[in-house]
């Protein structure tokens, strides 16, 4: 009596999520973003005078608008930049408030896990570029200090704690590397120098 | 009677389709996990730096993104221009409005964390890049990223 319903044909959902699937493929993007990520100071205020930092702690980059280097007042090669950062950064004995007369000198930071009290270096490189650089140049100079830097924590960290900084996993032994070789990188107010 | 059933009996069967269905929704849902909408059509051309020191861009729905670059269509010239989510900024104070949009989009908890990552073409010049960086340090969008490819170290 009742009639048995037909079943509704599912042959064509295969197609419809065929073409779903065609769309998402389509719209979408896979590519995993990367990139330097850096933080930007605050504007300074209207009346703030210059800071004095002495000489011997700022290590000048400057790039003009032919992308070439001046380090330290000397022209420079990119491929000098890494091992010179390295070197001027580089805070030496980590119990010793003094340094050699012609390194940074010394400031005091408190950090249990590497044996409380340490010396690290005050050194800054301020890097300085004309409107003209191009943003490759620009990007390759960032990418050679940030090199430094992750070089200075991987070996700090190996001295300490036997692995690489990337490697660390206890969030604490992070932030202790991390205070020890802070981003010491400070980007001068935008000047025109050269010209377009 | 025997002689129609000798006829059909043997043969293989078909195979049953009634799973495909599942197998596509299966590989759909996968790429909607693992993908990402496309935020908005490109208006400039970007070849991106590369660059040994990257870091992989956390949280994607807390990123906003400032395109600079060559217009892809010729006419418009050679010179680098800002693209704002879909169109061309003419002037520099829009990227004030366009931070500013971003934050009303998100929580108020996540404004902070909020990340602008700069998609440069490589052969654009460093003033404009510096024109959006100061204008960005005066609305307080203090966590950018200088989006770069990877590029495999060299090894010593």
């Amino acid at each position: 009596m009742a009639r048995p319903v037909n079943e509704i044909n599912a042959g064509s959902m295969a197609d419809i999520a065929f073409l779903l699937l065609i769309f998402f493929l389509v719209t979408t993007t896979m590519d995993i973003d990367t990139g330097i990520t850096r933080k930007l100071p605050p504007p300074p205020p209207e009346d703030m005078e210059d800071i004095k930092v002495k000489e011997r702690n700022i290590f000048k980059v400057l790039v003009n608008k032919n992308d070439r280097l001046m380090l330290n007042g000397k022209p420079g090669d990119i491929s000098f930049l890494k091992a010179q950062a390295k070197e001027f950064l580089h805070s030496g004995n980590l119990n010793n408030p003094a340094s050699a007369d012609d390194m940074p000198e010394k400031r005091m930071v408190s950090v249990d896990l590497l044996g409380g009290d340490i010396y690290i270096s005050k050194g800054i490189i301020s890097m300085k570029n004309d409107r003209g650089t191009s943003y490759d140049m620009y990007i390759q100079v960032q990418n050679e200090l940030a090199t430094a830097i992750r070089e200075l924590r991987d070996e700090l960290s190996n001295q300490f704690f036997g692995m690489k900084f990337s490697q660390l996993t206890d969030e604490d032994k992070r932030k202790a590397i991390q205070r020890a070789v802070p981003v010491a990188i400070s980007e001068a107010e935008p000047e025109d120098i050269g010209g377009k | 009677m025997a002689k129609f059933r000798k006829k059909g009996g043997r043969g293989t069967p078909g195979i049953s389709t009634a799973s495909l269905p599942d197998i596509i929704f299966m590989l759909l849902f996968f790429f909607m996990v693992t993908t990402t909408m496309r935020e908005s059509t490109l208006l400039v051309k970007i070849a991106p730096a590369k660059a040994t020191e990257v870091q992989k861009l956390e949280k994607k729905s807390l990123v906003d993104f400032i395109y600079i670059g060559p217009p892809i269509k010729k006419k418009l010239g050679t010179d680098s221009r800002i693209q704002l989510n879909d169109q061309f900024a003419t002037d520099i104070k829009e990227i004030r409005e366009f931070v500013e949009q971003g934050r009303s989009q998100r929580d108020e908890a996540d404004r902070k964390l909020i990340t602008t990552s700069l998609k440069v073409h490589k052969d654009t010049r460093m003033g404009i890049v510096t024109d959006v960086k100061q204008e960005l340090r005066e609305v307080g969008a203090f966590k950018i990223n200088y989006s770069t490819a990877k590029k495999g170290r060299e090894e010593k």
